[in-house]
């Protein structure tokens, strides 16, 4: 199971069993959230698939549906593409109430028309009972990448600035809670939202961003840990600007997790020159997704691959990607 | 919610770092009993950033990491049955059995659940009255209120396909342990606060008293953790070995007493093996004869078990103290938290863990000896 939570044991398992069993097929396959083909005369177009299990289908900000249209689009965004059109799959479990799939494919149309983009074919595969969880969905999508542009994790170096767009471990908390009928005195609601919009303003304000990355599943850690890893730079953050909701932080500190390994939905974290950083950071708080962006860290010389968090009392630590699933630990 | 904050915040620890600071005249080694302890204290870098005079030794509070052996491989055989449905919390499905861990028997199709409260395992017993539903009870005096309370709840609903398997462990015998061991180099305690918000401060005290040694009950935010060591040097420069309790907001003298009816209901104290240490005389629970119905040892004989342990494996000397996790010779070569030799690289209160997530980068610590 932990070979799916997007951690460490997720990112092994194409390193070490898809890619070598691919072989030459998968000769120019790049591990990002999407693959740009140079289509001549300057066209290029990104693209991407992505596989939604929910568990459970709705919850509080969202539900599975929204999620596999936000999912695809924001892959895109991240190589700075703009959505043009996405597939969609469904996988049915035997029994599933139509009006429950009713609500689910409503929700992806309102989702495609927020994010601007078209939903243009699509696939139905029924499995017997007890074989899934509902619905599983898969969507891929195509974007078109503006001129100039070039947004990679390669791209990161040494005195780039890192930028996340919003509060973290909202979603990671939502699901959870609900899923496992856990209570916080508020309630959190996951911040699925499509990011295509926030980067295009980050992108009139500057081309030259350098990297973008959706901090999904296995946190903002195994996203900075990732970008640290391919580009080979140190990333050190400040603990105390990490913007974590209060409901976060109880709700981490309850259940043994950590804020940086919880799931998010509708945020980024952006690496810019520090140059530009002003500028991008103002483009983006002037969006609704990305009003409260803030800067957390820097990239920087040294300790090549690996990130590293400044505690509150002036010491560092090492921060790691979760392994596999989180699990809640005794007391 | 504000509490977290506040225990964080960066000028009070400056502050208590220098009184600690000011106050160790000599040098002074120190056992957080508890592994959430330890947690805090190296992720946090407390350690680092504490005067050299005074040395944080890790202590056995791991519940994870001392269940011993055996009890993990039971729990294997048990879990693997066909009809029978485990249920655990989290922490406990990465440690490594003989050969095999709750993951894998998972993997390989048996129904492995985790659940938040040994509650819920009584209400999924209630749910799938065709199965036999087990929960693995494991921990310190601090997770034994529900488990007992599970264990009486599902007698009172009449369930008769429940059942726990009980591996419990007490903090006082194992201080006892470790201040009779020849090799313990601890001078004074922090106990460990949620174990004390049950069971209170009052049984400390003959211990305080017999080894001439101050117990500090302490928190677990990076504030309480340094207010405890203040206390407790203060109390060994004095030459005093008092029981203090610096956790109030969560911990009274008499501790928490509906909770120690129902344990006394339920378990009584029996000898226990600790993974890594050995057996420590009376350091234990057990269900009473008359709930032995919902003693899953009993329920599922599973035979012979014939347990290994890796020969090469730290850990006891870890969890006694007498080693830190990178001077194994192990650390985060053989054994990572993906290839793990002991419990102590794979709870999230295991110190080898804490050493290997937060600073496996650093220079082995020098060998400190007093």
């Amino acid at each position: 199971m932990g070979h799916g939570g997007g951690g460490q044991l997720s990112a092994e398992l194409v390193q070490h069993l898809f890619l070598p069993a691919f072989g030459e097929a998968a000769r120019t396959a790049t591990p990002t959230d999407a693959h740009v083909l140079e289509l001549g005369n300057g066209v290029r177009l990104a693209f991407s698939t992505d596989t939604y299990v929910v568990r459970p289908l709705f919850f509080p900000g969202g539900n599975i549906g929204e999620l596999a249209v936000y999912g695809t689009v924001n892959d895109l965004a991240m190589r700075g593409a703009q959505p043009l059109a996405l597939s969609t799959g469904f996988v049915l479990e035997e029994g599933l109430e139509m009006d429950v799939l009713g609500r689910i494919a409503t929700s992806m149309g309102v989702a495609a028309l927020n994010a601007g983009v078209q939903l243009v074919t699509g696939d139905t595969k029924v499995v017997e009972r007890g074989h899934g969880d509902g619905v599983y969905i898969n969507t891929a999508g195509i974007g078109l990448l503006p001129d100039g542009v070039d947004i990679r994790p390669e791209r990161a170096r040494p005195g780039d600035v890192v930028i996340v767009s919003g509060e973290i471990g909202l979603h990671g908390i939502a699901v959870l809670s609900l899923r496992e009928g856990l209570e916080f005195g508020t309630e959190l609601r996951s911040d699925t939202a499509p990011l295509n919009h926030l980067v295009a303003a980050m992108l009139a304000a500057c081309a030259d961003i350098h990297v973008l990355r959706d901090p999904t599943r296995g946190g903002l850690a195994a996203s900075l840990c990732e970008i640290a890893e391919t580009a080979q730079v140190g990333i050190e953050f400040e603990e105390r600007s990490l913007p974590v909701p209060e409901a976060v932080r109880a709700a981490c500190g309850f259940l043994g997790l950590d804020p940086i390994h919880v799931a998010n939905e509708g945020k980024l974290v952006a690496f810019v020159a520090p140059d530009h950083a002003d500028q991008v950071l103002a483009a983006m708080a002037a969006t609704d997704v990305g009003s409260r962006s803030t800067v957390i860290g820097r990239v920087v010389e040294g300790h090549a691959g690996v990130v590293v968090a400044r505690t509150g009392f002036g010491s560092t630590r090492i921060v790691d990607r979760p392994l596999g699933e989180q699990l809640p630990r005794i007391c | 919610m504000k509490y977290l904050d506040e225990f964080n915040d960066p000028a009070l620890a400056r502050s208590l770092f220098e009184q600690i600071d000011a106050a160790a005249t000599k040098s002074w080694a120190i056992m957080e009993v508890c592994g959430g302890q330890t947690h805090s204290i190296i992720r946090n870098g407390i350690d680092q950033l504490l005067t050299d005079r005074v040395e944080l030794i890790h202590g056995p509070g791991c519940p994870v990491c001392v269940t011993p052996l055996e009890m993990i491989d039971r729990a294997l055989a048990i879990a693997a049955r066909p009809n029978v449905l485990f249920t655990s919390f989290g922490d406990m499905l990465r440690v490594p059995g003989s050969r095999d861990d709750l993951f894998s028997v998972k993997a390989k199709g048996g129904d492995v659940r985790v659940v938040y409260s040994p509650l819920d395992a009584v209400n999924l017993a209630q749910e799938h009255p065709d199965k036999e539903v087990v929960f693995f009870g494991v921990g310190f005096e601090t997770t034994a209120p529900a488990n007992a309370m599970a264990v009486f709840q599902a007698r009172e609903r009449g369930l008769q396909n429940f059942s726990m398997l009980v591996s419990h462990v007490l903090v006082p015998p194992a201080i006892e342990a470790l201040m009779t061991s020849p090799t313990s180099r601890v001078q004074g305690f922090l106990a460990a606060g949620h174990v004390c918000t049950v069971m209170g401060t009052r049984q400390y005290e003959p211990l305080a008293e017999r080894y001439a040694v101050p117990i500090v009950v302490t928190g677990f935010e990076p504030l309480d953790v340094l207010d405890g060591i203040r206390r407790c040097v203060l109390q060994l420069e004095a030459g005093s070995s008092e029981v203090e309790n610096a956790y109030p907001r969560a911990v009274r003298a008499e501790g928490n007493q509906p909770a120690q009816e129902m344990l006394a209901r339920v378990f009584e104290t029996c000898d226990r093996q600790w993974r890594g240490i050995g057996m420590i005389p009376m350091s234990g629970w057990r269900l009473k004869s008359e709930f032995a119905a919902f003693d899953a040892e009993r329920r599922f004989d599973v035979g012979e078990l014939s347990v290994s342990e890796p020969v090469r494996c730290r850990a006891g000397d870890v969890l006694q103290g007498v080693l830190k996790p990178d001077q194994c010779e192990c650390f985060g070569k053989e054994c990572t938290p993906r290839t793990p030799m002991g419990a102590t690289m794979v709870s999230s209160e295991g110190a080898c863990a804490a050493y290997f997530q937060y600073r496996r980068l650093d220079p082995p610590a020098a060998v400190r000896r007093g």
